[in-house]
């Protein structure tokens, strides 16, 4: 049984030069207790996706089209009390990318993290305290530092900070949007491995947000690789990475450097990623795409389901 | 460590920022508090080769970056460049000889000036240098352009950099350092801001360069797989110092160095199916304004013995150009 279930969601920004394609009819699944990578470069959607998932779209962006199921619940166009109410941050929580700015410089870790739990929970601040330190220590952070201000704390302690208060209202589903992008490999190893071991503690469902495919063939189960407000190619992470089919997935394997193994030259992928304003006509990919033929140009593949799961939209399968 | 074929040679360079102070605490004889940014760094780059300075953010690197084109100065120490300490030249010898070492920027969206043209920048060093008359200035333009694969060149000569995506405002930024044909390029994260995808072009289109040019660089980053993909050879940097130096093979093979092998461990791949990266340090590096007494690393490091904590590691050759800055080693 899927928790989360997206089905062709549509998400476009207005903006006074047209409308901004963001998202544009992506179809996902995550199941319970499980791990997905969604992966793709910067503008191709994917923080879009997450912020339409929890309602937190900016005032220009809409839901064209489409639906999310939570947990057998349609969402997408849910009362905002209800979805405040019983949704965010008590079923659903995520993390953003830069502690650094998500967190309020002149507020204090605790008040912000109780803020939360009683804005949900509806709990004495006594309460909130308590459970706000047991968040902090379930993430290896030191409950006292609930009196310290964010600029006391270090990169990695303020990501821990993040994932701490998004988990204390107890939600079985985590939203982590590149959360170690600026943050250094030591560091990064250290919260992804927190991350990881949380999941598997907590039971969490989780959507790992990431333009790194090698954090994605660490910690997730699944892998959705997105291009240019699309799903190319969804599947389980290891026939991602040895059996990709969609020219997109290949380019990127391609392009990504290895520390281990045998020293590979790299390809790149020519061009640039679309502007989202005014996409490809047919498929996204077939300017930047070595394979492309005419039907490319003409019209937009559908996303095709093999047996094993393997979703993928390309013309040339 | 000093080289005779070598283009570069650092020799204990040093680099102390003063930390501010309020007005009063002057009176009090409060103490001049120092960031050692960098803190006696010794270093050797050969021609046509690409010296990799690999480390955190904060380890230094960039500021060891600016220092060897005296874009700072140095607190103490000598750099020659094709064998001339270029922190004794004056101001118009310095001009003369900055045609040959240029630098390119971590961030293509912020190195670049808005209201100037593709041509304006790349344009701009030859008129600072007089290098040629204004008539070949525009071919030499061009030529610059199709080296770094901005093709067709005419197509983009008048547009801004707003109307260019990151890959192509790095290939500018590229271009605007050849046309002055350098024989040494500091390259600062060159690729970080770019998306994975576009990197592995500005990686091969440099990698090209090199053989084509026979140019040297000095390739700062932060990402071990993308060091390993350029470098030859390596120096590893923590908090002011250089705790490790050899050739990048063998640093990603074989590291001697707690810090080394925690880093090259630390390191995600790219492959569901091989081992997973391992958490060998926890916490996270100090400031360098009182950095740990001894070996720098003793406090995150687990095989720290007493004599650690006491006595500076000195960087000493344990094989033939490896270098290595640990008690253990000797």
């Amino acid at each position: 049984m899927s928790l989360l279930e997206i089905n062709k969601l549509k998400t476009y920004y207005s903006t006074y030069r047209g409308y901004i394609k963001a998202v544009d009819g992506v179809s996902l699944k995550i199941r319970s207790g499980e791990a997905l990578g969604l992966v793709g470069e910067s503008g191709c959607g994917k923080s879009t996706l997450a912020l339409a998932i929890m309602h937190l779209l900016p005032s220009n962006a809409r839901i064209i089209e489409g639906s999310i199921f939570f947990d057998g619940q349609d969402i997408s166009n849910i009362d905002e009390d209800l979805l405040r109410k019983e949704y965010r941050w008590k079923k659903m929580a995520i993390v953003f990318q830069e502690a650094m700015n998500a967190l309020n410089p002149v507020f204090k870790i605790g008040d912000q993290i109780t803020e939360g739990i009683i804005t949900h929970e509806h709990m004495p601040l006594k309460e909130a305290i308590d459970r706000a330190r047991s968040a902090l220590s379930i993430v290896g952070l030191d409950p006292e530092l609930l009196v310290k201000y964010p600029h006391e704390l270090s990169g990695g302690m303020r990501q821990r900070v993040m994932i701490a208060m998004a988990l204390s209202c107890n939600p079985n589903f985590l939203i982590a949007d590149e959360p170690t992008t600026a943050l250094d490999v030591l560091i990064q190893a250290q919260i992804m491995k927190l991350l990881k071991n949380l999941q598997k503690k907590l039971d969490l469902s989780m959507m790992l947000i990431t333009h790194d495919l090698s954090i994605v063939a660490e910690t997730c189960d699944k892998c959705a690789i997105m291009y240019a407000g699309k799903l190319v190619e969804y599947s389980d992470i290891v026939t991602i990475f040895k059996k990709p089919l969609h020219p997109y997935t290949k380019g990127l394997i391609q392009a990504f450097p290895n520390l281990r193994g045998d020293l590979k030259k790299l390809i790149s992928i020519k061009g640039s990623p679309p502007n989202l304003l005014d996409p490809p006509s047919g498929c996204v990919f077939h300017p930047r795409c070595s394979l492309a033929k005419n039907i490319c140009k003409e019209r937009a593949p559908i996303l095709v389901e093999s047996a094993s799961g393997h979703t993928v939209a390309c013309h040339l399968l | 460590m000093v080289e005779d074929d070598a283009v570069l040679n650092v020799s204990g360079l040093k680099k102390y920022f003063a930390v501010r102070k309020s007005y009063l605490s002057s009176f009090f004889g409060v103490k001049d508090l120092f960031i050692k940014a960098v803190d006696d760094v010794s270093f050797y780059i050969k021609r046509g080769e690409v010296f990799g300075l690999v480390g955190e953010s904060g380890c230094g690197k960039t500021t060891t970056g600016k220092t060897v084109l005296r874009l700072i100065e140095p607190t103490s120490g000598e750099t020659y460049f094709e064998g001339k300490n270029i922190y004794k030249l004056n101001k118009s010898e310095m001009r003369q000889l900055r045609r040959k070492m240029q630098m390119i920027y971590q961030d293509p969206y912020d190195s670049m000036n808005p209201r100037m043209t593709v041509f304006n920048i790349i344009s701009e060093p030859i008129y600072i240098h007089k290098l040629v008359k204004n008539q070949v200035v525009l071919e030499l333009v061009l030529q610059s352009m199709k080296n770094v694969d901005l093709v067709p060149p005419e197509e983009f000569l008048n547009r801004y950099p707003h109307e260019l995506s990151g890959g192509q405002r790095q290939r500018v930024a590229i271009a605007r350092t050849l046309v002055l044909n350098p024989s040494f390029i500091v390259a600062d994260e060159p690729v970080s801001m770019l998306d994975v995808s576009i990197r592995a072009g500005i990686l091969n289109l440099m990698k090209d360069l090199i053989e084509n040019f026979g140019m040297s660089y000095l390739f700062i980053t932060h990402d071990l797989a993308i060091a390993r993909y350029m470098c030859n050879r390596a120096a590893i940097m923590y908090l002011g110092k250089i705790v490790e130096m050899g050739s990048m093979e063998r640093l990603v093979k074989n590291p001697f160095h707690p810090y080394t092998s925690a880093l090259m461990a630390a390191v995600p791949v790219p492959d569901p199916t091989e081992e997973k990266s391992k958490v060998v340090v926890s916490g996270e590096a100090p400031t360098p304004i009182n950095p740990p007494p001894g070996c720098r690393f003793h406090p995150r490091c687990k095989q720290a013995m007493t004599m650690c904590k006491e006595r500076e590691a000195v960087l000493l050759e344990i094989e033939k150009n490896h270098y290595v800055a640990c008690h253990q080693f000797k």
